[in-house]
């Protein structure tokens, strides 16, 4: 499908493979034949296990309850009864998951598109300290962060959660989707324009469709960010209803002292990597697509 | 990345006599990007701005600002008593991570370069861990090292340990579950560093009748520097940050020894003490220490032939 010759990024480990099976390059052969089986299986057990081990005991018998001797779903039911419902948590992380993703998408593709295909005073210095954002840890922006949405009305607020999630996002976000315009020909937009389009009509109806892949990608890379997120909710959300779901499992553990609920622990870690999971096998492409483009930067 | 190449440089004299048309585009320019600046200033640039402005005032967390006490809150900083452990701590934690993640990182990417269906599948296993979140890794972990709960629990009773119990190890515990999250992220780097080694200096070094290890030693290596350097500058600065794997694995203990300086930036403002303030001063600290590192570390690594 791929040849060599024409290296897609959408397909890098399969080329990046190939391209060194040719060549025979050094040290990828160290251990050989019946060595090096051994080896790799064991190693793919030990990456493999904990999430293995994770998911069977999550519907293995709860201890101290009357469901003891019975497989099953006890611990999800425990933890759907938690607090305010794993329901609520649920809807929390979505909500902020996807208005990141939202967010995101809808100012990187504007910016993407300004910083690609305009000249405008002020562009390089919007541009670098876009970037600056990757230069100052998000540890110290929380803070502030806190007050500030506490002054505008936004504390405790899913919304704040999100447009501070969006932010962290633009550095890669804005990186991407400007390579992806400019990898577009000047002359499709053009053409769209002198044909009448208005600018926003080239970007909506010619431009879109060929960004798409940058723009799956910067979704992608948003939505597990902002799912997987912990230290924001946990420093702008204060209202148990609010939490998302990673806080919420986590909370699991000192609900009541000396008490942990790990049956209810577990399945909560399987409720939040079922998602990311099944997202990274099937846009793996993308995935690895996104870390080509970060690797170049350095 | 960072240079732009268009003619925007084209001085002041230039600007006076734009052209309408050209006038056009810096508005249209400016209305597409619009949604960019707002993020940027008041998401980033003001929060930056007001952290220096806290890291100088008396801020507890529930009263607000109460004026300025500049620079009370950085010899608090400085002087608090686990101020320079954590300091310690979150540096020999991240010269361990470094040096594991991308040693295993490399060692990886050479056993799994080649397209076999076995290596797909190995690489697929390395890089399943890095698609959750830190958070859940780290809870998952939790239970994993449980002293009741997890596959080690009766071992742990008959021998007596705990995984997190003592200093040592609720390092190395600690540790284990960032390098199996991570590990596969790294052999990623090192693939695609790995690919952009052009074929025929393997091939010349071939014909030359260097070995294996002579060509991996002389060629693999020195031509992976700039792979090196992205993934040690990316490892570094993560591990420096370190906060979800600490605050819900250790949450800084057994007697504070594995407290990060992020955990205890997070203390500070958020438990027990409640200042804003002396956690500004903190963050404030960490982001110029952390902007030095970064200089240093990318001067380092600069290429001899590029200045």
């Amino acid at each position: 499908m791929t040849s060599n010759s024409t290296l897609t990024p959408t397909d890098v480990l399969r080329v990046a493979s190939t391209a060194a099976g040719h060549r025979r390059s050094p040290g990828m052969r160290i251990v050989l034949g019946i060595p090096y089986w051994v080896f790799t299986t064991a190693l793919a057990v030990i990456f493999l296990y904990p999430l293995i081990w994770t998911t069977i005991t999550s519907v293995q018998p709860r201890a101290g309850t009357s469901q003891t001797d019975r497989w099953g779903f006890g611990n999800y039911v425990a933890l759907a009864d938690y607090q305010a419902g794993i329901w609520v948590y649920l809807a929390n992380s979505l909500f902020v998951s996807l208005l990141t993703v939202l967010l995101t998408l809808v100012v990187s593709l504007l910016g993407g598109y300004a910083f690609a295909r305009f000249s405008f005073p002020g562009k390089n210095l919007l541009f670098l300290t876009t970037l600056a954002i990757l230069m100052v840890p998000y540890a110290t922006l929380l803070i502030p962060l806190y007050v500030i949405l506490n002054a505008v009305g936004l504390s405790n607020s899913l919304v704040g959660v999100a447009i501070v999630l969006a932010m962290f996002q633009l550095p890669f976000a804005m990186f991407m989707m400007r390579i992806s315009f400019e990898s577009v020909p000047r002359e499709l937009d053009e053409a769209a324009m002198v044909d009448g389009c208005s600018s926003f009509g080239a970007l909506w109806r010619v431009l879109l469709p060929a960004v798409k892949p940058g723009l799956i990608t910067v979704g992608l890379f948003a939505f597990l960010a902002a799912w997987n997120d912990f230290l924001a909710p946990l420093i702008l959300i204060t209202d148990t209803n609010k939490m998302t779901l990673p806080l919420a499992v986590a909370n699991l553990r000192v609900q009541v002292q000396g008490v942990i609920d790990y049956g209810a622990t577990e399945a909560g870690v399987v409720v939040l990597a079922v998602p990311c999971i099944v997202l990274f096998l099937v846009l793996q492409r993308h995935y690895v697509r996104g870390f080509m483009s970060g690797a170049f930067k350095g | 990345m960072v240079a732009d190449t268009l003619p925007a440089r084209t001085g002041r004299a230039s600007r006076r006599r734009r052209s309408p048309r050209a006038r056009r585009e810096a508005v249209r320019g400016w209305a597409y990007a619009a949604p960019t600046a707002i993020f940027v200033i008041f998401v980033f640039l003001i929060p930056l701005g007001l952290v220096l402005r806290m890291s100088a005032s008396d801020w507890p967390l529930m009263a607000g600002y109460q004026g300025p006490n500049f620079p009370d809150n950085y010899t608090e900083a400085v002087q608090h008593r686990l101020f320079w452990d954590s300091i310690g701590f979150t540096l020999k934690y991240t010269v361990i991570t470094t040096i594991l993640l991308v040693g295993l990182g490399l060692g990886l990417a050479l056993l799994v370069q080649e397209s076999t269906r076995w290596k797909s599948f190995l690489r697929t296993s390395f890089l399943v861990p890095s698609a959750l979140g830190l958070a859940s890794a780290s809870l998952l972990f939790y239970v994993l090292y449980s002293p009741y709960a997890g596959p080690f629990a009766d071992l742990m009773q008959s021998w007596g340990f705990t995984f997190l119990g003592t200093p040592e190890g609720a390092l190395w515990s600690t540790v284990f579950l960032v390098v199996w999250r991570y590990a596969g992220f790294y052999m990623l780097l090192m693939l695609v560093g790995l690919q952009g080694i052009p074929d025929d200096v393997y091939e010349a070094a071939h014909i030359d009748g260097a070995s294996r290890w002579q060509t991996f030693r002389d060629i693999t290596l020195p031509l992976l520097r700039p792979t090196f350097a992205l993934t040690i500058v990316l490892c570094v600065t993560g591990s420096l940050l370190a906060f979800e794997q600490f605050y819900i694995l250790t949450k800084g203990g057994p007697d504070n020894s594995t407290m990060t300086i992020v955990q205890l930036i997070y203390n500070v403002a958020f438990q027990g003490q409640n200042n804003l303030g002396i956690a500004a001063a903190l963050s404030v600290i960490v982001l110029i220490a952390l902007i030095v590192i970064n200089i240093f570390q990318l001067r380092a690594f600069r290429r001899p032939d590029e200045n």
